[in-house]
């Protein structure tokens, strides 16, 4: 057979988006100082604002009320901050582009991204969750999978954003304005102290965090204003990047 | 193998034969770029339809692109993933693709496969994008500016390579302003001009249809050689002889010039260029502004 005679065949879908999603994990590792930075910022919440008195926690257990928040916290940070920096510089490069020209197809990128996404979540949550067990938080196991529900849910609503962020703004824009919200919700959000205002129980972090707090820390069912406020959220930004979303 | 597109590119109809490389030749803004854009489902087209190896590239998008060889005028690889990577990984989207370390020696990139992709430079970029568009045994490519920013040799290992594609049976629509290009590559060459065709042909076709071969004499000045061709004498003794000039018609010329009594010192004959057919042609779409 002479070298380039056409023989065009897509490989199958497994295979393809085995080998997207391996691609999606070695650039994440290859941005390890970046990932390790980003964990910083919770890991100090959870270790300052967890053992010692610096905020006003409510409720008599300091560990019981920070360290799910730190998970919320960490979940915003990889789904909508990180996410939304990598996706906004990944259209600016023409990446997002040829990749969705070629037989991965455009949904088999979404795809990629997210199991990539979810995996670092994982990954991270557990390194530290296995923290605050080695200061002393005692998680319940009983709501694990309610917990874990939530926090797809909440993933959902993020990765939306994000996507929907990178879309309508240049890439600068986007890391300036994605780090601002990180830092407003980190403020705000109920995750160092109580939420300042009623308001911000309806953000996204708040929801989660509260979510997380009732299962894992009290062994409770996730409260339904959690699910309805994140419900809400995950549909109002899906909806919205769907809209919205560019390739190029 | 057929297919149309209309768009801000204006109602224009492209036809590439299996095997054969057709050029799209025109200025910055002429609208080959939007057409490729089109081709290659990422814009819709604004009126009409579109149509590629019989599919809707936006409709069809993933039935056609396994097919399709796909060069950007520049970008669309992770900065952070080095050439060896992305080529593997585009090759993994294929069946039975080309072997990938294969295309690396062919295109030169044995030294910078494990460089990534920022550290590359402009024509390395453009030779890894190269091996991307080919690297899944693709029945038509479109190469947008293939040889831009490329050294000489890697410029001409590139129209090797377009050469050998051909030969083996693929069909090739490249863009490029460079017309040396264009008539080295090209069965067909398509000229571009505000989103229309402004011609179309073989480029000997081309250069050919537009008639006007040049003869060059020199000889005694101020004769006036009875011919039936439009003579100029720019400079005394140099006679510049224009019209549709077959061997016959020289001969003839050359016999006027005898029966004149001149002495003839050179004979010089010159055959119009794609260049001189391109600028004419720009140089029309200048004057309508």
């Amino acid at each position: 057979m002479t070298t380039f005679a056409p023989a065009p065949a897509r490989n199958s879908t497994k295979a393809i988006l085995r080998s997207q999603v391996r691609m999606e994990l070695i650039l994440t590792a290859r941005r390890g100082e970046a990932i390790v930075l980003a964990m910083g910022v919770p890991l100090l919440v959870l270790l300052g604002a967890g053992l010692t008195h610096v905020t006003n926690v409510p409720g008599g257990d300091r560990l019981a009320y920070v360290v799910p928040g730190v998970l919320a916290l960490t979940v915003m940070s990889t789904a909508f901050t990180g996410q939304a920096i990598t996706t906004g510089y990944e259209r600016n490069y023409g990446v997002l582009k040829r990749l969705g020209a070629s037989p991965l197809s455009r949904p088999g990128l979404l795809f990629a991204k997210t199991a990539a996404i979810l995996a670092l979540i994982v990954v991270q949550l557990l390194a530290l969750a296995a923290v605050g067990v080695a200061v002393g938080w005692r998680p319940h196991a009983g709501q694990v999978l309610p917990a874990l529900g939530i926090t797809v849910l909440a993933t959902t609503a993020y990765t939306g954003l994000a996507l929907f962020l990178a879309s309508v703004l240049k890439p600068e824009t986007t890391t300036g304005l994605a780090t601002l919200i990180y830092v407003l919700m980190l403020a705000a959000g109920g995750i160092m102290f109580a939420a300042p205002t009623q308001i911000a129980e309806f953000l996204p972090l708040a929801a989660h965090a509260e979510a997380l707090r009732a299962t894992l820390s009290h062994g409770q069912p996730v409260p339904l204003g959690s699910w309805a406020s994140l419900a809400v959220w995950a549909a109002v930004c899906v909806v919205a990047a769907a809209r919205k979303f560019r390739w190029e | 193998m057929r297919y149309g597109a209309t768009t801000a590119v204006d109602g224009v109809s492209l036809t590439v034969p299996r095997g054969r490389v057709l050029a799209l030749l025109g200025h910055n803004g002429a609208g080959k770029t939007s057409l490729l854009q089109v081709c290659e489902g990422f814009r819709p087209a604004d009126g009409g339809e579109c149509r590629v190896l019989g599919l809707d590239p936006i409709g069809e998008h993933d039935a056609l692109m396994p097919r399709l060889g796909i060069m950007l005028q520049s970008g669309g690889m992770y900065p952070w993933a080095t050439a060896g990577e992305l080529l593997q990984l585009f090759a993994s989207f294929s069946a039975n693709p080309i072997n990938p370390e294969m295309l690396i020696e062919r295109l030169g990139l044995q030294k910078s496969a494990k460089t990534r992709y920022r550290r590359l430079s402009g024509g390395e970029q453009q030779r890894l994008s190269l091996a991307v568009a080919l690297v899944g045994r693709p029945e038509l490519v479109f190469l947008d500016e293939p040889t831009a920013g490329m050294d000489t040799e890697a410029r001409h290992t590139t129209w090797q390579l377009i050469e050998e594609l051909r030969a083996d049976g693929v069909s090739v629509l490249l863009t490029t302003h460079l017309l040396d290009e264009a008539e080295r590559l090209a069965d067909d060459v398509v000229i571009m001009r505000e989103g229309r065709v402004a011609a179309t042909g073989a480029p000997a076709a081309l250069t050919a249809a537009a008639g006007i071969d040049l003869l060059e004499v020199r000889a005694d000045a101020g004769l006036k050689p009875d011919v039936p061709f439009k003579v100029t004498e720019a400079t005394p003794g140099e006679y510049a002889i224009a019209g549709a000039l077959d061997a016959a018609a020289i001969a003839e010329v050359l016999a006027c010039f005898a029966r004149a009594g001149a002495q003839v010192t050179a004979v010089n004959t010159r055959r119009r260029t794609l260049e001189d057919v391109y600028l004419a042609l720009t140089v029309k779409a200048g004057a309508h502004r």
